[in-house]
């Protein structure tokens, strides 16, 4: 079993279960023209949904917001204390050259309590310690951040990707939103999440959206698969900390797009698999060969049971079911936005005369890419 | 002196009231119990409570009792120990036994508790959702190569061979020659049927399984019976079997009497001359050798999947690995409670370890050096029911063998006289007159039967689950929990107690 080191309440709950039940309501917006959007429109799409939430997690993630450092990192950290801090400090100065450190702006909301300590830092690897690897920065960074979530006590980056950000708490999601002053920043793509836990562990970093470098998933479901999906991510050296579901998603994109170069479509065909009996009468020998391989070589990576999600990265966002879709998810167009929510009120609280909207059949993805360089 | 001191173990009455004196019962019997003066009679020291008789007897005129003798109780010499030093101080031989192991070992299935679905997630309905259990048997990439090209995508990887099984459960190798052919038929008709494999065992390929060599692997053991090139091309796979769980370490011995005809045929070796396998392949000394065979069967089958099947020991997932790195699709675990033709009794009681525990730790040591996709694991010997199969394969099992299961199917009592060739239910004999009661079609309907049950309820299980594949609860340990396990055997398994 993996040790986990966040705050007494945390390793405690480890003990005694593995992961935690949750259903959610989640909604996300990309513009593909790459126009900026305010955070408070993710806001407002969330507060419709409040009641799919139960004030135990909430957050965002938003992309292009950070054009000023868009080559850079940018770790946002929470510490529960100095001595992580000064640690985790320790750790980022000789591992990476950082640009910029600052701390995360917030406005006090009744709402929201026992706020941890919130950084932000935006820093690109060592160049000396990339050569003496010859390791990839992305690789890099996912291995210190790895280490600093599973060593340094009380210590959790939340957001690692370039020219985004994460931001999660603890409240209702439209809650957070106003913590973390969203409507200061602008972006090109915004996920949001609320979220109803059976169980929980009352801890900031529990909270989605869940991010690995580029990706941030938010996530409504339960991953029966849970198990096998964990065991095989740690084949890849992902180590699965944070008894959430979620965690699996973002690292199997991860692995299955960053790492293995899949097509972000062929890599949702691999998570949400067709039923072999649609393969077996497959027209297309090619179509078929490649789907039957897929399932042969990625049945660990299959991730069954009720989900659904919406995932973020640079280039874009993806809305995806389980294959016999046992959660809602429902999308729009409005010229070049695309529209993706648990709940059809969400989208048409920021959108009241949508082009087109349509429930999205199971295991089909819903992708929006940019159209071009932001 | 009398000639045995070794009492009966079961007492054969006959109802003489009931009895019509149809000598039904004479001529079922493979033990010779029967005979007949004046009226029907029964010698209760050769019965082996194999039932044959009270089966066939149409006047539910037989009774089968354990023998009610008085012994002086003694907890550590118990009755079978006394007995095996009486045949042992008569005969000077080795104790031979036939079936798997029957001593009340810790039986760790029996202590795993599956999970199910409640609220936060739904449990799926079998009968209205689809629900898979298609499983490929082989080496697969670690990854695939993926290009995009006008709107589709191409797969640029090469999958190699594999056996597609469209459940997990297949049939373990039993030799023809330790079973009849009329078992190998029954086997090959409902492999066939069931969309799943049997194994040869190491006696050969009978002329007659032609039609089924899609749903067969073909077996190389140490003895090399009846391998030449077209018997290695005829199936899907070939097995190198280096070890059997009722017998780990050992050789193996099919006495001439058992050597007719077409068992000489099929095996390549004379007519009434024992059939030795020798104890280890005298190619494979070290793992460097069955590398060697391991290539030298691929290059002869045009790279069809190589399954090593090995008895579950102690050092099993080092040796797991070794095999997994010399180049084996497949790794056949075998339990120290599979079954067997013939063993001696203390290997059979007393060498191996439990399968359930090999699984979880070849899984565990294959993913821990990132090569779990190289292999895919087979468990078998003790796999009883589909709770079993549900939980071996939760343990982190690809598929599972029955071969004990199988021949219970087919009539097997499990009297465990397997190696007297004597069996009544015309399965593990070759006297033509036993082996004609067995009738293949029927005997694959039972299989068919059998196997369609298990799948049912292994589907039943995926669906509490709330799960639709099976890839979805291989190697989930997280489904399962210990009930009674202490905590060493739990972190070994890698399983949390129940309540936890
Ligand atoms: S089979 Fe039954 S009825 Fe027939 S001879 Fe034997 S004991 Fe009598
Ligand atoms: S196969 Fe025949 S001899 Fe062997 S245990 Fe079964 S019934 Fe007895």
């Amino acid at each position: 079993m993996m040790e986990l080191v966040f705050g007494d309440q945390y390793s405690k709950w480890q003990v005694d279960t593995c992961k935690v039940p949750a259903a959610c309501g989640l909604s996300g917006i990309i513009s593909r023209d790459g126009k900026v959007l305010g955070g408070n429109v993710i806001i407002e799409s969330m507060r419709v949904i409040h009641d799919r939430g139960n004030g135990l997690g909430g957050g965002f993630a938003g992309y292009g917001i950070y054009p000023e450092h868009r080559d850079h990192y940018a770790l946002h950290i929470m510490f529960e204390g100095a001595e992580g801090r000064s640690a985790c400090e320790g750790m980022l100065e000789s591992e990476l050259e950082i640009e910029a450190a600052e701390e995360i702006n917030t406005r006090s909301v009744p709402a929201i309590q026992e706020a941890p300590e919130l950084r932000r830092y935006f820093a690109v690897p060592r160049r000396e310690k990339l050569a003496r690897e010859s390791i990839e920065p992305d690789d890099f960074m996912v291995r210190l951040v790895m280490s600093i979530n599973t060593t340094v006590p009380g210590t959790f980056v939340f957001s690692s990707g370039k020219n985004m950000g994460v931001f999660k708490a603890v409240g209702f999601a439209e809650d957070v939103g106003e913590f973390f002053r969203l409507e200061e920043y602008n972006g090109y793509t915004w996920i949001g999440h609320g979220r109803f836990p059976t169980n929980t562990p009352g801890w900031w970093g529990g909270a989605h959206p869940f991010n690995i470098l580029d990706w941030s998933v938010v996530h409504n479901g339960e991953i029966s698969s849970y198990g096998i999906n964990k065991r095989y991510l740690e084949m890849f050296g992902y180590e699965c900390t944070l008894l959430t579901d979620t965690e699996v998603m973002a690292y199997l994109f991860d692995l299955l797009v960053r790492k293995h170069r899949l097509p972000l479509e062929v890599a949702c065909s691999v998570l949400a698999a067709p039923f072999w009996k649609d393969i077996d009468s497959e027209a297309d020998p090619e179509r078929k060969a490649l789907e039957q391989a897929l399932r042969m070589t990625y049945s660990s990576a299959l991730v069954n049971g009720p989900f659904a999600v919406i995932v973020g990265y640079s280039r874009g966002m993806v809305g995806l079911n389980d294959r016999i879709k046992l959660r809602p998810l429902v999308a729009a167009y409005k010229d070049d936005y695309l529209y993706v929510s648990s709940e059809e009120s969400a989208i048409r609280q920021i959108c009241p005369r949508p082009d087109r909207v349509w429930a999205p059949k199971a295991g089909q993805p819903v992708i929006g890419e940019l159209k071009g360089d932001v | 002196m009398a000639g045995s001191m070794v009492t009966s173990e079961f007492l054969v009455e006959v109802d003489h009231q009931r009895c019509r004196r149809c000598k039904r019962c004479i001529l079922n019997c493979g033990f010779g119990v029967f005979d007949f003066q004046n009226m029907t009679t029964a010698d209760s020291s050769k019965c082996v409570a194999c039932h044959r008789c009270v089966v066939f007897c149409p006047e539910e005129a037989i009774t089968i009792t354990r023998n009610p003798l008085a012994f002086k109780e003694h907890p550590s010499w118990e009755v079978d120990r006394r007995k095996a030093i009486w045949k042992q101080a008569q005969s000077s031989g080795m104790i031979l036994t036939g079936m798997g192991n029957d001593l009340p070992w810790l039986n760790v299935f029996d202590h795993l508790l599956i999970d199910a679905c409640q609220v936060t997630n739904p449990s799926i309905d079998p009968l209205r959702e689809p629900m898979e259990l298609k499983t490929f048997l082989g080496r697969k990439p670690d990854r695939l190569e993926v290009s995009a090209d006008n709107g589709g995508f191409r797969l640029q990887t090469e999958v190699g061979n594999n056996v597609e099984l469209a459940v997990p459960i297949m049939f373990s190798g039993m030799s023809y020659g330790s079973v009849s052919l009329n078992v190998h038929k029954s086997l090959a008709i409902a492999a066939e049927k069931l969309g799943t494999v049997m194994n040869t065992g190491e006696g050969g390929l009978h002329p007659e399984l032609t039609p089924y060599t899609d749903h067969i692997i073909v077996q190389c053991a140490s003895g090399r019976f009846g391998v030449h090139s077209d018997y290695l091309n005829a199936g899907v796979a070939v097995e190198i079997k280096i070890g059997q769980g009722a017998k780990p370490g050992i050789g193996g011995h099919l006495p001439g009497e058992k050597i007719g005809r077409e068992v000489s045929g099929t095996r390549m070796i004379p007519v009434g001359t024992d059939a030795l396998s020798p104890a280890p392949h005298h190619d494979i000394y070290s793992i460097e050798d069955l590398r060697q065979l391991i290539y030298a069967l691929k290059e002869a089958t045009g790279y069809k999947p190589v399954s090593v099947k090995i008895a579950t020991v102690h050092n099993v997932a080092a040796i797991a690995s070794g095999i997994a790195r010399a180049g084996a699709d497949i790794i056949y675990l075998d339990g120290f409670r599979g079954g067997t033709g013939a063993s001696p009794a203390v290997i059979r009681d007393h060498v191996g370890i439990p399968v359930e525990i090999a699984i979880a730790v070849v899984d565990k040591q294959l993913r821990s050096e990132g090569i779990r996709n190289l292999v895919s694991i087979i468990a078998a010997g003790g796999i009883r029911s589909s709770a079993d199969v549900a939980k071996a394969i939760a343990l982190g099992a690809d598929a599972v063998g029955v071969g004990t299961a199988a021949l219970i199917a087919l009539g097997c009592r499990l009297c465990q006289k397997c190696y007297t060739g004597n069996c009544s239910w015309g399965i593990a004999t070759q006297r033509p007159e036993l082996t004609d009661r067995l009738d293949p079609d029927w005997g694959a309907e039972r299989l068919v039967n059998l196997i369609n049950a298990w799948s049912l309820e292994l589907k039943e299980v995926l669906g509490a689950l709330g799960v639709n594949a099976v890839e979805s609860l291989r190697g989930n340990r997280e489904r399962l929990r210990a009930l009674g396990l202490d905590s060493t055997t739990m972190d070994i398994l890698d399983v949390k107690p129940a309540g936890r």
